[in-house]
């Protein structure tokens, strides 16, 4: 290991433009990487948001007895699926809609608008189906008059995501097998410029995986190295666009470290494809 | 030691480099391989060392047989043979000292016993006091003391060496003679192979001649064969 050690650095020594190009080189395609995760990110936070505030509205028949409408949010509120059942009375109703349309607040008077009951529902059950499983189900009350969700919006909603999330895993292993790639050709540079100990290593009856050895520590070191300056120019990126754009979530701590070890492992992965390459030939 | 079995090697560019070789090195033998350039026999030194493989027939070396065998199989013997080149192969960037310790290093020797080995070798051939120089500071003939070093410090039972005075000059080739001599004296194989015809006809060891892939002479065959004819009549 002691030896292995001393390999790598003498390799960082000899050839100190190469491998702070090729550092710099998995850096950007990391970066690059990073980048797109960032808006990953984002955009999943945003429609976690959005996803949030589905809601069902039921509206209620008039003169429904308050007794009833109370009975039957109980009986909502325990559907597994809920997470909040609210009453919304006439006035209340009259108020939001005033508040979210200013400019029409004139038009509107008071008793104008129906009292509702609105549900909320819980995470990972806010899909177009169950939204419409549970609306119908609330729709079988018979004081309920009318059960709206935004049906194509939650539609919508729904295929933006699947969108994002397909896109972002073929791009995402798109930009990773770049830096594979990347890695993998910086550190044949690396085995080429070493091809001479290479040979004299076989020659004195050195195993194939201690000739690996080195590199892959070294391969190991520069995905690490490029890791942290991508993270570092990726910080620096969600910095500017939150400053002059829109305000951005970085990496938790826990994916930033994912992203490190990522990292490490596109490192490994490649000089182990260079130097095993090299090895069949000699 | 060495047995090679009706061996045949061929190159997919080149063709056949190797054509139905057969022949016996015993331990401590001294043998040349002689014969122009091209005729085969880096091809036929690589086949000892195992950096290649016949197409057809077999190659024993010290126990190792070549059909089948693996790469840590051949890896495992190179530590018992030592190589040595025309033009060295020494690290340019290390010492002489460092130069043969890495022989030891990379086949995970203990770390305390590399110094000894390592000036016992240097000794060996002539340059105690050289240990620290770099090859570029060296001769030619220094250089290829230390790869001779390099390839002695493991206590091979054979050294190989494929043309080692091709590169040095009448004195120089001389000294490295004498030293590949000394080594086989205290019991060490050496197959050499050589265009220096001068150095084979004085020396009067077994010389294996070889002619577009071809054992044409072998004078051990020869004596063999005049026995049997002397012992006849």
């Amino acid at each position: 290991m002691r030896l292995a050690l001393r390999e790598t650095m003498i390799g960082f020594r000899r050839a100190p433009m190469l491998s702070v190009l090729s550092i710099t080189t998995i850096a950007f395609s990391l970066f690059a990487f990073g980048l797109f995760s960032l808006v990953a990110v984002n955009i999943r936070k945003t429609l976690r948001d959005v996803e949030s505030r589905v809601e069902i509205r039921a509206f209620l028949a008039e003169g429904t007895p308050v007794e009833v409408v109370s009975a039957a949010m109980g009986d909502i509120g325990v559907f597994p699926e809920v997470s909040r059942v609210e009453y919304v009375s006439p006035d209340s109703a009259l108020a939001r809609a005033r508040a979210e349309l200013g400019e029409f607040k004139d038009v509107f008077e008071s008793s104008f608008l129906p009292a509702s009951i609105d549900v909320r529902l819980r995470e990972g059950h806010r899909d177009p189906e169950t939204v419409r499983t549970v609306a119908g189900r609330i729709k079988s009350f018979e004081f309920v008059d009318d059960v709206r969700f935004g049906e194509d919006w939650v539609d919508k909603l729904y295929r933006i995501r699947n969108v994002a999330t397909a896109t972002g895993i073929v791009l995402g292993l798109a930009f990773a097998a770049v830096a594979v790639i990347i890695i993998s050709a910086t550190i044949r540079m690396a085995v080429m410029a070493r091809a001479r100990e290479i040979s004299i290593m076989r020659l004195v009856g050195a195993t194939d995986g201690f000739i690996r050895r080195p590199f892959l520590i070294e391969g190991f070191l520069k995905g690490v190295l490029g890791g942290v300056m991508a993270l570092a120019l990726t910080w620096f990126a969600s910095q500017v666009i939150t400053r002059n754009f829109i305000q951005t979530e970085f990496f938790s701590r826990g994916l930033a470290v994912l992203g490190l070890l990522g990292g490490a492992l596109i490192g490994v992965l490649g000089s182990s494809l260079s130097v095993g390459r090299h090895l069949r030939k000699v | 030691m060495i047995r090679f079995q009706h061996v045949y090697k061929e190159y997919p560019r080149t063709g056949l480099v190797l054509q139905d070789v057969s022949l016996f090195v015993a331990k401590g033998e001294f043998v040349f391989l002689t014969g122009p350039s091209g005729a085969g026999k880096s091809s036929l030194l690589k086949l000892v060392y195992m950096e290649e493989l016949p197409t057809k027939g077999d190659v024993w070396v010290s126990g190792v047989r070549a059909k089948g065998v693996n790469r840590k199989e051949i890896a495992k013997l190179r530590r018992k043979l030592g190589v040595v080149f025309q033009d060295f192969r020494l690290l340019e960037d290390r010492t002489a000292e460092a130069n043969v310790a890495f022989a030891l290093e990379v086949i995970d020797t203990p770390r305390a016993s590399i110094h000894n080995k390592v000036s016992r070798a240097l000794a060996q051939v002539g340059l105690a006091a050289k240990g620290t120089s770099m090859p570029r500071e060296m001769s030619g003939g220094e250089q290829q003391r230390v790869a001779i070093a390099r390839a002695l410090v493991n206590d091979p039972f054979v050294l190989i060496a494929d043309e080692p005075t091709g590169n040095l000059d009448e004195r120089a080739t001389r000294g490295v003679f004498q030293l590949l001599r000394d080594i086989n004296a205290s019991g060490t194989a050496v197959v050499m192979a050589t265009h220096n015809l001068d150095l084979v006809r004085r020396s009067g060891y077994r010389t294996i001649e070889i002619n577009r892939g071809q054992v044409v002479f072998d004078s051990a065959e020869n004596d063999a064969s005049k026995r049997k004819v002397e012992g006849l009549a």
